[in-house]
């Protein structure tokens, strides 16, 4: 079970993204969107699509930091350990808060607003319990073990994030984590796996670019575009 | 200079009876699509009146198009590159579905099934947004005609801008209404702020043609162009969740037919045609600092085709000789920099648009008729100008940023060309004067006259073909491999090949550009002998 958990599922998640946004960027660009349902409800979407985005942000970089940075590196520039956990304490809870405050605002406009839940699919559906639930319980977990210095996940979650990265997944670290825990970190690999079939695919377009850009682009006719086409498959004319 | 050609429109207002049939046709054609319920790629508005989406002009709420900064740079109006990002998450300033109109359909389905009672069964309106029965509050021309003058009519941003600076001008008292039809479709600019908002680089400027379009497979859905274009002509689908606009039915234009909308446009008011430009020129152009400027400096980006130092840099730019010969003819580039009579549609946006209009007379010469005067005698009807039932104010606001001079210059040019006709008609000498106080020639005016009230079909639409400008590239993709002599029993018979006939890739039928536009001549033409000539 150890195995299968923090040996085996890390590798599927990253397949299943990998091979999803290439499948999504080969076969669907023209699904590839946000889908977003402003033009239904405004105000609303104002204030909770900011919080949660920001919010989300926040525990994105936080989740980088912990995971990815080691304790001697923090340890070497004199942070100690309770003031660590102070910080990702603090720093966490408030974006955790923003967050969670803004998903809610979300599915509440969601529910509420006929257009809107109108607009919503099966597969909008199946991704918001898995996001949710991957914050609900990142928070539950960080503030339950929140006394004292708190549970110190850098010296076992992160130690195991690092080493699937190098393809010798040390799953013992993982067997003294709390349960809490353990549940929010599959949730989370359940979250990355879907994002590329979900809507949520929408953030490996973040235009970066457009800082860089001219203002107006020009593009000339596509060469292919004109005279005959060779018809697509499953379009073929009949009696041609 | 860096030339570029762009296909330009300009519809003559004067002719405009308002029936929508290019609203029509157009949504028909292009948005009769589920998401794209409430879209019009053309829309009519009577004027004065909200427009479109309601109150689309009043750019203090939207914040389209550009403006100047401090230092006399264009910047969006909605704010720059980081203002954007920062925003992406939900666009502060986007037009609800409700600014434009809640679309819906009808139960139609309760007119059969109802059940057996006293009272006829009726189909109510049901929403498409959310499917449910609704009251019916609003639609995309509301207030068409004079339905909504008095009710709605202060409420037009063009309006209150009128009264700030010419108090009683603009009444509303029902004995003395005032309208206009002011059709729209996206003004495909020379400076598109939409394509400047775009975040994804999805929407770009088409180079060979200037038509601004959508990659639908690169737009990601941030909505930002809805909120750049200051005429509010790109919409979002609501059901793909990408953005749409009008796309100057391109794939018409390619093959040299008017678009659908001036195709079918009852009184035949609208012109397509060629327009050349200095793409060097237009940055500068549309950052001149007094708005009222902004309609000449747009005239001083245009090229004379006629120039041999144009033609010359049009050549090496890779404009076709196609192309060039197109924008001689160019009806567009004839009202717009010959007869200076068309102009543009709200410059101050900054935007430099390229659908034009010739702003309308006609109530004028009824006006006078009535009050017993000649209604078509050149003095009267230049004296009456300025006491235009549809104030110059207005139209000044509309087309010119707010300057009557090039409004009056242009309405008095097409009273003097009524006077002047008029003479030629009754058999009287005209008067060598009307012409002269507009600036023009006689011979001009009667130009002018055939342009206006004459032009036939390939005088309104001057279209070269995307094709024939393409025709080498075009002769490799389009022929095939094979001999043309090689058909079944053919001289050429070429055989099956190796692997037999049905092996290996398909060749299509072949339809050639040249076949295409013998066909069209000949179905179109008036008698026999003009089909042959082709």
């Amino acid at each position: 079970m150890t195995t299968l958990l923090w040996g085996v599922l890390p590798y599927v998640t990253v397949a299943l993204l990998v091979a999803g946004l290439i499948w999504r960027y080969r076969y669907d660009k023209y699904g590839w969107t946000t889908r977003s349902s402003q033009i239904y409800e405004s105000k609303l979407l104002n204030i909770a699509s900011n919080a949660f985005h920001y919010g989300i942000l926040f525990v994105l970089a936080g989740h980088l930091v912990g995971l990815f940075i080691p304790m001697s590196w923090t340890d070497s520039i004199g942070v100690s350990e309770h003031t660590y956990h102070l910080f990702s304490l603090y720093g966490g809870t408030a974006a955790g808060v923003l967050t969670v405050f803004g998903i809610a605002l979300l599915i509440y406009r969601r529910r509420t607003k006929a257009p809107v839940f109108r607009a919503t699919t099966v597969n909008d559906k199946l991704m918001y319990v898995v996001l949710l639930g991957a914050i609900v319980m990142g928070m539950v977990a960080k503030l339950t073990h929140a006394s004292g210095d708190g549970y110190n996940y850098r010296e076992s979650i992160a130690p195991w994030a690092r080493s699937l990265f190098r393809l010798q997944p040390d799953t013992d670290l993982m067997e003294g984590v709390p349960v809490l825990y353990q549940v929010h970190a599959v949730i989370g690999m359940a979250l990355i796996a879907l994002v590329p079939y979900t809507r949520l695919v929408h953030m490996f377009s973040a235009p970066v670019q457009y800082l860089f850009r001219p203002y107006v682009v020009y593009r000339s006719r596509d060469p292919e575009q004109l005279g005959p086409r060779p018809e697509r498959r499953g379009w073929e004319k009949t009696g041609a | 200079m860096r030339p570029m050609a762009q296909i330009a429109m300009v519809m003559n207002l004067d002719k405009c009876i308002g029936c929508h049939t290019c609203s029509v046709t157009c949504k028909q054609a292009w948005t009769n699509r589920q998401g794209m319920e409430y879209v019009w790629f053309n829309n009519v508005e009577t004027r004065p009146g909200q427009g479109y989406p309601r109150r689309y002009e009043d750019q203090e709420k939207w914040r389209g198009g550009w403006e100047l900064n401090r230092r006399g740079a264009l910047k969006l109006k909605a704010g720059g590159r980081f203002k954007k990002l920062a925003g992406i998450f939900s666009n502060p300033r986007l037009p609800e579905i409700k600014d434009y109109y809640e679309p819906w359909t009808y139960d139609y389905k309760n007119l059969t099934d109802a059940p057996l009672g006293d009272d006829y069964p009726v189909a109510q309106p049901v929403s498409q947004l959310d499917g449910k029965p609704m009251k019916i509050e609003w639609s995309s021309n509301w207030d068409d005609n004079l339905a909504g003058a008095p009710a709605y009519g202060d409420l037009d941003p063009m309006v209150e801008r009128t009264r700030q600076q010419a108090a009683d001008k603009v009444k509303f008292e029902f004995e003395q209404t005032f309208m206009f039809y002011l059709p729209r479709i996206c003004e495909h600019c020379l400076n598109p702020s939409c394509v400047a908002s775009c975040p994804s680089g999805a929407m770009y400027k088409r180079a060979e043609d200037g038509i601004v379009l959508v990659d639908q497979d690169q737009c990601r859905g941030w909505r930002m162009c809805v909120t750049g274009c200051p005429y509010k002509k790109v919409y979002f689908n609501h059901r793909t969740g990408k953005a749409e606009k009008c796309t100057m039915c391109y794939p018409r234009l390619e093959v040299g037919l008017p678009t659908v909308c001036s195709e079918t446009c009852v009184g035949r008011l609208r012109y397509l045609g060629v327009v050349l430009y200095d793409a060097d020129k237009v940055t500068a152009a549309a950052s001149v600092k007094d708005e009222k400027d902004l309609y000449e400096a747009q005239l001083g980006v245009f090229l004379d085709p006629d120039d041999h130092a144009v033609q010359r840099a049009c050549e090496e730019a890779g404009i076709s000789y196609d192309w060039m010969e197109a924008a001689r003819r160019s009806p567009v580039r004839a009202l717009i920099s010959k007869y200076r009579v068309a102009l543009p549609l709200h410059p101050e946006y900054r935007t430099m648009p390229m659908v034009w209009y010739i702003p309308p007379l006609s109530p004028v010469v009824d006006a006078l008729s009535e009050t017993g005067h000649d209604g078509e005698d050149a003095g009267n009807l230049f004296g009456a100008i300025d006491t235009l039932r549809i104030p110059l104010e207005y139209l000044a606001e509309v087309f010119t940023a707010g300057d009557t001079g090039p409004v009056r210059a242009s309405l008095e040019k097409l009273a003097a060309m009524r006077a002047h006709m008029r003479a030629l008609n009754l058999g009287e000498e005209p008067d060598a004067d009307v012409a002269s106080a507009v600036g023009m020639q006689p011979s001009e005016i009667e130009e002018m006259y055939r342009l206006l009230a004459i032009a036939k079909y390939e005088d309104r639409y001057v279209i070269p073909t995307a094709a024939v400008g393409d025709a080498r590239r075009l002769e490799e993709s389009a022929l095939p491999d094979n001999c043309s002599l090689d058909y079944e029993d053919g001289p050429g018979m070429g055989g099956d090949g190796p692997f037999g006939q049905d092996s290996g890739r398909r060749q299509l039928p072949l339809v050639s550009v040249e076949n295409f536009h013998a066909l069209r001549k000949r179905q179109t033409a008036r008698t026999a002998d003009d089909a042959e000539e082709v």
